[in-house]
């Protein structure tokens, strides 16, 4: 018998290589544990023969010695990733057929490091939301209590790795859509620097904004997922060509002397108090180990949800008008409700005579915004910040009122509307609910953070507590 | 301020229906009621962003590369048996 708990990547590879199970057995596991917990809603599609085989084959790649970065390791998608041959829906009616004709970039990526990809997962649709209840295929539950939401959009992706049905989950965070889902259910989510992560063939959102990410159990776990898809590829073209370092390297220095600020704007009114204290206890720890902790302010703050939602709703209306029916999916009736309201939104900000009041304006406060950014890191190597106001609300809460729904994403967005990486780490529970804490740092920092995140992890070992699933 | 959902989405190509109308209204009148705020802040030689990184004017060689097949390029849409696209009219018969 598995126990699928208590592994982690870097621990799989290890039991496969040394034969303590074998990559059949270990999916064999994963797909009889993803069929008992159908009620989560985790997953869209569900591949059974074609992931057993895929075992198959990378249990004969083990034997033959092969040692490719994720071989064997069983992974799942949010269904914004275009799989080859493999219906991918976004979570929306429009899609709800949809057969892709080739592999997103970072598909491409993982299948080629050995990882065996046991479904596509549940999302609001299109990525739109933070809560996973505008998926058109019902909401994702929260393990840790079902009346609750998991967060969003990725909300089947980050569930599916809180609930132990997968080792590491692929997501897209263009406003907070991995770090808040990774917040609510004690896991870790990379929300990489724009153009880390190819783009190409993931279902865009907001193409200024959007990046590709991942769920993971443990930091080091993050790191080895990141080593895979990262890097240039010449279908996108924003995609970044710098190196990419090997993220482990160091991972396990001390942090000793580190300065991290605390931005005072996300410390302020509007935060859970009883979620603070979480979030200052995770810090006292930081100082414990050595880091200092400095005060300071990103003053432009206060705009940047406005902001977003200007850039963000523009950049929706342009990407979804490709959506006709005609080339592939269903017509423009069947946009829901949500993807309806962002559509008008960004349709009527880009209007004539209102670019100039809003998108313009929008983009000179995104450059302010990026400027905070700027004179922060003249004092501090990285900022670390609460990533949800307030616990995970019940399901159905929010789902009439919008704009409320948006307010929950203020410490997020700002993050993509700079463009940095953020690493979301969970820091504990209250009332039987996770919470989690952001690190934030300049561009291409990943391996930094990774270093951050996992010192702290070595001392509160989060990871280890699971939620009492009904089995 | 007040939105006219039915003008906005003519232009997004939606079809709503009338309970749908004031619905929208109501919602899209409150957010931008709220993303007014930024007309507070002083923009004044504020040079605007576009992309996030530095990059800019991302060209390739201009070469012709492989491209999807004809028949996967089809394989989406409804109607492939003549080889092409089918999209409703777009000129009127006179």
């Amino acid at each position: 018998m598995i126990d699928l708990h208590s592994l982690t990547i870097a621990d799989t590879k290890k039991h496969l290589r040394e034969k303590d199970f074998s990559a059949k057995e270990l999916v064999t596991a994963y797909l009889a544990r993803i069929e008992k917990l159908k009620y989560l809603n985790a997953f869209l599609t569900v591949i059974q023969d074609e992931a057993i085989k895929d075992a198959e084959l990378a249990d004969k790649k083990i034997s033959q010695g092969e040692d490719l970065p994720l071989l064997g390791i069983p992974i799942s998608l949010k269904d914004m990733y275009l799989t080859k041959g493999l219906r991918t829906t976004a979570a929306s009616k429009v899609l709800e057929n949809f057969i892709p004709v080739f592999d997103a970039t970072a598909v491409q990526k993982l299948k080629d490091a050995g990882a065996i990809i046991l479904g596509k997962n549940n999302q609001d649709a299109w990525a739109h939301g933070s809560s996973g209840e505008n998926s058109d295929f019902g909401p994702t539950k929260n393990p840790w209590n079902t009346e609750y939401v998991p967060g969003g959009s990725s909300s089947g992706p980050a569930v599916a790795v809180a609930a132990d049905m997968c080792l590491a989950a692929g997501g897209t965070d263009t406003g907070g859509s991995i770090r808040q889902p990774a917040c609510f259910n004690n896991v870790v989510g990379l929300k990489p620097t724009y153009g880390r992560v190819s783009r190409y063939g993931v279902v865009a959102m907001a193409s200024s904004l959007d990046t590709i990410g991942h769920f993971t159990k443990t930091v080091e776990d993050s790191a080895l997922y990141l080593q895979v898809t990262a890097g240039k590829d010449e279908h996108d073209a924003t995609s970044y060509p710098i190196e990419v370092p090997t993220y482990t390297k160091n991972m396990k220095k001390d942090i000793k002397g580190l300065k991290i600020g605390i931005p005072k704007e996300y410390f302020a009114e509007g935060l859970d108090k009883k979620v603070e204290k979480i979030v200052r206890d995770a810090l006292k720890t930081y100082e414990d180990l050595g880091a200092e902790i400095v005060e300071i302010s990103l003053p432009y703050t206060e705009y940047a949800n406005a902001c977003y939602y200007i850039i963000m709703s523009s950049e929706v209306s342009s990407n979804l008008a490709r959506y006709d029916g005609i080339r592939y999916g269903n017509d423009r009736s069947t946009f829901g409700d949500e993807a309806k309201r962002r559509i008008m939104l960004g349709t009527f900000t880009l209007s004539a005579g209102y670019y100039d009041a809003y998108y313009k304006r929008a983009m000179d406060v995104r450059a302010l915004l990026k400027k905070d950014f700027e004179n922060a890191w003249k004092t501090v190597d990285v900022i670390a910040a609460p990533i949800s106001p307030t616990l995970p609300w019940k399901l159905g809460e929010k789902v009439d009122d919008p704009l409320a729904m948006y307010l929950s994403d203020i410490f997020t967005i700002t993050i993509n509307l700079v463009g940095i990486p953020g690493l979301a780490i969970p820091v504990g529970f209250l009332d039987g609910l996770p919470v989690g804490m952001q690190l934030l740092g300049p561009y291409f920092s990943e391996e930094k953070l990774f270093q951050v995140g996992y010192a702290y992890e070595q001392v509160n070992k989060w990871f280890t507590h699971k939620p009492n699933l009904k089995i | 301020m007040k939105i006219n959902v039915r003008h906005v989405a003519k232009l997004a190509n939606l079809q709503l229906t009338d309970e749908e109308i004031p619905k929208f209204e109501k919602q899209l009148s409150s957010i931008l009621d709220y993303i007014k705020k930024l007309q507070e802040v002083d923009t004044t030689g504020v040079a605007e962003t576009s992309p996030t990184t530095d990059s800019q004017n991302i060209i390739r060689e201009d070469a012709s590369l492989q491209s999807l097949p004809k028949e996967d390029a089809l394989a989406g849409s409804k109607n492939d048996k003549t080889g092409h696209f089918k999209v409703k009219n777009v000129l009127k018969k006179t």
